[in-house]
């Protein structure tokens, strides 16, 4: 694999990593912690908007980042060439 | 069939299997002790690492800790979930390709240096013994709770179970042991929750009832009545910075524990470390958004039954005579007036409640058959053996594989380093029977200690070592040692010479965050200022980032 495919698929890899964690960061510290206060009287559900956020819908957008980017990455690998012979998976 | 009858047929049927496939599973080679020969498959690793993950404390006491703590609880909701996104982004795929045996094996390697294997090896040793300790007592305590098996009995129970599949299947052992003992926690746990909340607001689904139903407005309205704020009110255990710091350090912490990083080692590619950190959040996210339903569910019951009754109406709810015989519950009419109140006020107080009756308590209150009582015992078995199984395991090969097999004798066979590797095993499963026959005071103490150790030496090390390939020798070093030594000198401070929490009053807790942060910082600069890695370190960096030779760069 040649020095400028390996560097753009890198480049890819830490773009995707940049945006989920951007996700990750919004679910969990701002709805859940930093805005716990004015999200309080929204609604989801029952419960207040913030409160979900924090005992509930962060962990279920946690499971989801995860599983995205395992199957972008898939694609990714097949798309440069890098994936593995034997599938694991 | 009593209670009691279930419980010993359970538990000794579980065990029974335990040990079965621990025999089944005994494995002849260090690859296979150590790494399970890189051949379990991912869904299958999932299960094993949600198990490994999820402790005693997580099955028995976390529900009741948040019924305590309200929203606040979401640090250790967020906190021990949020972790595996960081995992499974930054670390898990490029440790397997990585391929070794620990993770003190890769910053060894990464970083050219004993020192830096050493430190490793001694911070994983350390973080292991100080999380197992609290395993093995609590094998003891559910023996004695549903047994009446003195705690030491237990203990030793628990001992010689983890010590037979551990020793004989290393890994292996431990891994598809954890398989089974996640199956039989997840279905002790769901089982009484889906009750619960079928009871409480015709909804079998906890997670949704919870969501959807009015039981959090009536348990809102319950605690204002009683002069308390509402369940679901933020920040009034700790301040924001502080929730948002502890948050913070938990899910870094969570993504440098060594036990939890090697569990992606054991699956047989890069793809498979990916997607296996999926499957161990999902099945860590079932018990997880369970519950902080069943705290709220449970909080709500114990209130609704208690709270206002007379002594005598509440001694006729045969949980509420069952769980004060052990303590658990104290019913005191303190004023005379008839009546039970449970107030904020400790000495007015009618309503003592321990914060582990809310999950061990909810089969009986949901009114559960007593093969359900039985089967949360086995739960809260297995949940202990397996935490505790993953944990020996990193003990043993710190000190086996980092430290004898690559320093002390670096030219033994194969044969010797198998036989050292199960050696040090019982030898660790000796040294963690022993604390939990004899709890060391400061156990509680040091759990938020591991954690910030996690934070700030393991995953800036690592997370450097893989996206930074300017990361050399002086910078690591000089970062674990500002990282840790700011760390530890806060916690130490505060837990033990009572010294203030003086950065913005962050707590012991959430302090591994600004460790962290100071680590990452130290070990940039310091790495600029001193002469890049050598070149074969930076091409072992390029290659980690490719998934493509997984199963060749392992085999060694």
């Amino acid at each position: 694999m040649d020095p400028k495919q390996r560097l753009e698929y890198w480049r890819k890899n830490r773009l995707l990593i940049a945006i989920l964690l951007a996700i990750w960061f919004l679910v969990s510290y701002v709805f859940a912690i930093f805005l716990a206060e004015p999200l309080y009287a929204a609604r989801i559900g029952s419960l207040p908007a913030s409160f979900w956020w924090a005992q509930q819908g962060s962990m279920y957008a946690f499971v989801i980042l995860i599983f995205t980017y395992a199957i972008l990455m898939d694609r990714l690998d097949r798309k440069y060439d890098v994936h593995e012979e034997e599938e694991g998976a | 069939m009593s209670v009691e009858t279930w419980t010993y047929l359970l538990v000794g049927f579980t065990f029974a299997g335990y040990l079965y496939i621990g025999y089944l599973n005994r494995v002849k080679d260090t690859r296979g002790f150590y790494v399970a020969g890189q051949g379990v498959p991912p869904i299958f690793n999932g299960m094993a690492t949600a198990a490994d993950w999820m402790s005693a404390a997580s099955f028995i006491s976390m529900a009741g800790l948040i019924s305590f703590m309200g929203y606040d609880g979401t640090v250790y909701l967020m906190g021990w979930t949020g972790g595996y996104v960081l995992l499974a982004l930054l670390l898990a795929p490029y440790l397997r390709k990585y391929g070794k045996y620990t993770v003190p094996d890769f910053v060894g390697d990464r970083y050219y240096s004993n020192v830096a294997r050493v430190v490793a090896a001694v911070c994983a040793v350390f973080v292991s013994l100080t999380y197992v300790a609290g395993q093995m007592r609590g094998v003891g305590v559910v023996f004695s709770r549903f047994l009446g098996v003195p705690i030491n009995g237990g203990v030793i129970i628990g001992m010689a179970v983890v010590s037979f599949f551990a020793v004989l299947g290393g890994m292996k052992g431990i891994t598809w042991t954890q398989v089974a003992q996640y199956s039989i926690l997840i279905c002790a746990y769901l089982i009484p929750a889906v009750a619960i909340a079928w009871v409480l607001t015709g909804n079998p689904v906890p997670q949704l009832s919870f969501t959807f139903s009015d039981i959090a407005e009536r348990l809102n309205q319950i605690q204002v009545d009683l002069g308390f704020t509402e369940y679901t009110q933020p920040f009034q255990t700790k301040p924001m910075l502080d929730i948002f710091c502890i948050t913070f350090a938990l899910m870094v912490g969570t993504a440098g524990l060594p036990h939890i990083i090697v569990r992606f080692y054991t699956v047989p590619s890069v793809r498979g470390a990916r997607w296996s950190a999926g499957w161990a959040l999902l099945f860590i996210a079932l018990l997880y958004t369970t519950a902080p339903a069943l705290a709220a569910f449970a909080r709500y019951n114990l209130l609704d039954n208690l709270q206002g009754k007379t002594m005598a109406e509440a001694q006729s709810l045969q949980w509420v005579e069952s769980w004060e015989t052990t303590g658990l519950l104290k019913l005191e009419d303190k004023d005379g007036d008839g009546k039970l109140l449970l107030t904020r006020d400790a000495a007015t107080n009618e309503i003592v409640i321990d914060r582990d009756i809310i999950v061990l308590s909810t089969p009986e209150v949901a009114g559960l058959a007593a093969w359900v009582v039985a089967l949360t015992a086995a739960g809260g078995l297995a949940a202990a053996l397996s935490t505790a199984a993953g944990l020996l395991l990193v003990i043993s090969s710190s000190m086996a594989h980092d430290v004898y097999a690559k320093l002390i004798n670096p030219g033994a066979s194969e044969a010797k380093r198998l036989l050292v590797g199960r050696v040090m095993i019982f030898v660790a499963v000796l040294v963690a029977g022993y604390f939990g026959i004899n709890p060391p005071g400061f156990v509680a103490q040091v759990v938020a200690f591991a954690f910030g150790l996690a934070a700030a030496s393991f995953f800036p090390v690592v997370l450097l070592g893989i996206f930074d390939e300017r990361t050399n020798k002086e910078g690591a070093i000089c970062g674990m040692v500002v990282g840790l030594g700011f760390t530890a000198f806060y916690i130490i401070g505060n837990r033990f010479f009572g010294m203030e929490p003086w950065l913005l009053g962050i707590s012991s807790e959430g302090i591994g965050t600004v460790g962290m942060v100071l680590n990452l910082v130290t070990t940039l600069v310091v790495s600029r200022l001193t002469p890049p890695p050598p070149k074969e370190i930076q091409e072992m960096v390029q290659s980690i980032r490719v998934p493509r030779g997984a199963g060749t760069a392992s085999s060694h």
